[in-house]
C-alpha cells in the first residue's frame, strides 16, 4: 500500500508539471501587450483527480476485469432466433416515427444516419478488411461535391447524381489504393492522411471550379418522383408534393422525407453489404485482416481483395456525401477535415471493428449524444479523443464485437 | 549577383531554416519509430504544446522585468524542453504502453486520440485564437544591390540554424558514445534480444520519447519566436510534415530524419517561390505519396521484410 501511494504521488506531481503551464496559467492578450493570469486552481484540481484515481486504479481495473466476464447480451445463439423479427419490428418502427416526433429531432436523426452510412462504409475498410483508412473524409466530400457540381454545371437531379456520386467515389477510391494498397498497414493510413487533405486543399484553392473556402450554395433537396418539397414549384409546369396531394405547405414533410431516403439508403447500405461478406471477396477481406501472409499462401490476390474493399467503402462515402450536398443546401470544404474523419473512425472503432450493429449504435449515439449536451458542446472532441484512447486500453475489439463462429485446439 | 541569383539564394536561406525545424520535429517520429514500430501520431500536438510553454515562461519573464535576451532564450528553452519531455514521457505512460504487444493499428489508433485530445485540451486551456508572440530577436543582415533584391538572412534564422546543428551533434554524440544511446541502438536492432541482454528496453522506449520530445520543444519554441504566432492547430500539419521528412529520409534512421527535412524545407520553399504558395501543401503531401511509392525505404533507410 505504501508504494502505492508513493506511485500515486508521482503521478499526481508530473500531472502538476504538465498541468501548472498549459492549464494553470492563461496568456491574455490585452490590446498589444500579453499577461499571462494564473488560475492555479485548475491544475490541482487535475493533479488530485491522478491522485485518487491512481490509488483506485487496482481496485478499479479489478472490478472492470469482472464486467469483462458478464456478457451484456444473451448470446449470439439465442439472438439468432429472434433476430428476423426484432429486425423487422426496428425498421417498422424507423418508419413510423419521425410521423410522431418532432422536426429538431427526426432532423438530428437525419444527420445520425448520414453518420451510420460513412461509419457502415469505413468499416468495410477499417473493419473488414483491416486497413486504416484515415482519409475517408475524402470520397464524402467527393460525393458531396459531385452532386453539388453536377447539379451546377448540368442541372443534373439527386437522384442522377447519387449513382455517379457514388461512382466516382468509388474512382478516386480505385484511383488512390491501386498504388498504395501494397503499403503496410500505418503507412497506408498516412498516405490515406495525405490524400485526405490533398482532397480538401484543392477544393480550398481550385476557386473556379468549387467557389474556393466560400463553397457551393442553393444545392436543390431531392424530389419525390419529380414533386418538390418547396412552397411553390421551382421549375415551369411542376407542381409541389403539397399540392399534387393537396395537403397544407409545411416545411415538416420535407424534413421528414429526407429522413426517409437517408433511412432507405442506410437499408441499402446494410443489405449490399451484408451480402457482400458472405460472399467469397467478403470472407477473403477478413481472412486477409487476420493474416495477410497466410491467406497469400492460399492463393488470394492482396492487392485485388484490399482494392475491392476500399472502392467499395469509398462509394458508400460518396453515396453518404451526394445526400449531406443535398440535405445541407450548402457545402464548403470546411465540412471536410481531418476531424470528420476521426469521427468516423471513432465510430468504427467504438463500435468494434467489423460488427455492423455496434457500428450503427456507436453513430447514433455520438451524433445524438452531442445534441443532447449542447452545453458541453465544447468538450465534444477532447472527450473524442479520451474515448478512443481508453477504449483501444480496455476494449480495443469495441462495445459490441462482431462475433463468428469460431474453433480453438483445446488445450 | 543577379536578381534571379539572389532570388535562389534567398529560397535556399528561407527553405533550410524551415527544413531545420522539420528535421527537429521528425526525429522525435523516426527514433520512436526505430524503437516500436509505431507511428507516434500525437508528436505534432507536443510540438504545439512546446510553443505554448515557450510563449508563457517569455510573456512570465519579461512580467518579471528579465529581457536580456540570451538569458531569456535559455531559460525559455529549458523550461520548454523539460515540460515538454514531461508531456511526451506521460503520453508514453498512458496511451501507449498498456498496448504494448497489441495488434498494429491498435496504438495507432490510440495515437490519433491522444492527438484529438491534447488539441483539444490545449485549445480548452488556451483559447482557439491565434496568440501573438512578441519578437525577441529582430533584425538581420542584407545582401544584394541596395536598389534592387535584396537577399535577407534574420539573426532568427541564424540563431534556428545553430540551435538546430547544436541539437543534432548532441544527439549523433549521445546515441554514439553514450551508454544509454547503444542501449537505443540496440533496441532499434533487436527489441527482443536487447531485453534479453538485460537492457530495460521500457525504460529505453521512455528515453526515445524523452528525445523526440525535447527535440520538438525546442522547433516549438523556436518556430514560435521565428513566426510571432502560436495557436492550438499548428501541430497537426507540422507533424504531417515532419512525418513526411522522416519517411522521405527512411524512417527509423536519425540521419535520415535530419536529410528529410532539410530537402522537404527546400522542396516547400521553392515551390511557393516558383509555383504557389496555396499548393505547397499539396506538393509536400504528393511528395509523401509517391515517396511511399516508389522507395518505401526513404534516402538513407533499410528495406524492412515482413516474414511469418
Amino acid at each position: 500500500m505504501p508504494g502505492q501511494i508513493k506511485g500515486a504521488l508521482f503521478s499526481a506531481l508530473v500531472m502538476l508539471v504538465l498541468a501548472v503551464p498549459i492549464l494553470g496559467i492563461q496568456i491574455t492578450t490585452e490590446g498589444s501587450s500579453v499577461r499571462l493570469v494564473g488560475e492555479l486552481q485548475y491544475a490541482f484540481i487535475a493533479a488530485g483527480l491522478v491522485f485518487v484515481f491512481k490509488l483506485l486504479e487496482h481496485p478499479l481495473s479489478k472490478l472492470l476485469g469482472m464486467t469483462h466476464a458478464v456478457n451484456l447480451l444473451p448470446s449470439a445463439d439465442r439472438m439468432a432466433t429472434y433476430r428476423p423479427a426484432i429486425l423487422t419490428v426496428l425498421i417498422i418502427f424507423a418508419f413510423i416515427w419521425p410521423f410522431t416526433a418532432s422536426r429538431g429531432a427526426v432532423d438530428v436523426a437525419t444527420l445520425a444516419l448520414i453518420y451510420v452510412m460513412l461509419g457502415l462504409g469505413l468499416n468495410i475498410v477499417v473493419g473488414f478488411a483491416g486497413l486504416l483508412d484515415l482519409g475517408y473524409v475524402a470520397f464524402y466530400a467527393v460525393g458531396a461535391y459531385s452532386y453539388a457540381l453536377l447539379t451546377e454545371y448540368f442541372g443534373l437531379s439527386f437522384w442522377v447524381s447519387l449513382p455517379i456520386g457514388a461512382g466516382l467515389a468509388a474512382l478516386f477510391g480505385f484511383v488512390l489504393g491501386f498504388p498504395v494498397l501494397r503499403l503496410r498497414g500505418d503507412y497506408l493510413a498516412i498516405v490515406t492522411l495525405g490524400f485526405g487533405e490533398i482532397i480538401r486543399l484543392l477544393l480550398n484553392n481550385w476557386d473556379e471550379l468549387t467557389g474556393g473556402p466560400d463553397g457551393i450554395g442553393n444545392i436543390p433537396k431531392p424530389t419525390l418522383f419529380g414533386l418538390e418539397f418547396t412552397r411553390t414549384a421551382k421549375t415551369d409546369g411542376n407542381i409541389p408534393f403539397h399540392e399534387y396531394f393537396g395537403l397544407e405547405y409545411s416545411g415538416t414533410y420535407r424534413v421528414i422525407f429526407l429522413y426517409l431516403l437517408a433511412l432507405l439508403l442506410v437499408l441499402f447500405t446494410l443489405f449490399v453489404i451484408n451480402r457482400l461478406i458472405r460472399m467469397p471477396v467478403g470472407r477473403a477481406w477478413e481472412a486477409l485482416r487476420e493474416d495477410e501472409i497466410a491467406s497469400r499462401s492460399l492463393g488470394l490476390n492482396p492487392t485485388n481483395i484490399k482494392l475491392s474493399a476500399f472502392t467499395l467503402g469509398a462509394s458508400f462515402g460518396g453515396m453518404a456525401g451526394c445526400f449531406f450536398a443535398a440535405r445541407q443546401g450548402f457545402i464548403n470544404p470546411e465540412s471536410f477535415t481531418f476531424i470528420e474523419s476521426a469521427i468516423v473512425l471513432a465510430i468504427v472503432v467504438l463500435g468494434g471493428m467489423g460488427s455492423q450493429i455496434g457500428v450503427i449504435l456507436a453513430a447514433l449515439a455520438l451524433t445524438v449524444l452531442p445534441e443532447l449536451a449542447r452545453q458541453f458542446e465544447e468538450y465534444r472532441m477532447l472527450v473524442f479523443g479520451l474515448v478512443m484512447v481508453l477504449m483501444m486500453i480496455w476494449r480495443p475489439q469495441g462495445l459490441l464485437p462482431s462475433k463468428r463462429p469460431r474453433m480453438e485446439l483445446p488445450t | 549577383m543577379s536578381e534571379n541569383g539572389l532570388q535562389f539564394v534567398q529560397q535556399i536561406i528561407n527553405g533550410l531554416t524551415l527544413g531545420s525545424i522539420y528535421a527537429l520535429i521528425a526525429i522525435g517520429y523516426t527514433m520512436v519509430y526505430g524503437i516500436i514500430g509505431m507511428i507516434n501520431f500525437a508528436h505534432g500536438e507536443i510540438y504545439m504544446i512546446s510553443a505554448y510553454v515557450g510563449l508563457i515562461v517569455i510573456t512570465g519573464l519579461s512580467m518579471m522585468g528579465i529581457e536580456y535576451m540570451p538569458i531569456v532564450l535559455i531559460i525559455t528553452l529549458t523550461m520548454a524542453m523539460l515540460i515538454t519531455s514531461a508531456y511526451g514521457w506521460s503520453v508514453e505512460r498512458v496511451a501507449y504502453r498498456p498496448l504494448r504487444g497489441s495488434p498494429r493499428l491498435v496504438p495507432l489508433i490510440s495515437a490519433i486520440g491522444m492527438s484529438i485530445f491534447l488539441q483539444n485540451y490545449v485549445q480548452l486551456a488556451q483559447g482557439a485564437r491565434n496568440i501573438a508572440l512578441p519578437p525577441l530577436i529582430s533584425g538581420g543582415w542584407r545582401f544584394g544591390d541596395a536598389a534592387g533584391f535584396q537577399v535577407y538572412l534574420s539573426y532568427m534564422q541564424v540563431m534556428i540554424a545553430v540551435a538546430t546543428t547544436a541539437a543534432m551533434v548532441g544527439l549523433t554524440l549521445f546515441i554514439g558514445r553514450s551508454r544509454l544511446g547503444r542501449a537505443c541502438r540496440a533496441c532499434s536492432e533487436d527489441r527482443g534480444m536487447a531485453n534479453l541482454l538485460g537492457i530495460d528496453t521500457d525504460r529505453v522506449i521512455a528515453l526515445t520519447f524523452l528525445i523526440g520530445a525535447a527535440l520538438a520543444a525546442i522547433a516549438g519554441v523556436l518556430v514560435g519566436l521565428y513566426y510571432g504566432v502560436v495557436n492550438p492547430f499548428m501541430g497537426f500539419i507540422a507533424g504531417l510534415k515532419a512525418f513526411t521528412a522522416a519517411v522521405l529520409g527512411g524512417i527509423g534512421s536519425v540521419p535520415g530524419a535530419m536529410l528529410g527535412g532539410i530537402v522537404l524545407g527546400l522542396t516547400e520553399s521553392f515551390t511557393s517561390a516558383y509555383l504557389s504558395t496555396e499548393y505547397k501543401d499539396v506538393v509536400s503531401f504528393g511528395l509523401l505519396v509517391l515517396i511511399l511509392l516508389f522507395r518505401p525505404t526513404g534516402l538513407l533507410g533499410k528495406p524492412d521484410v515482413e516474414k511469418v
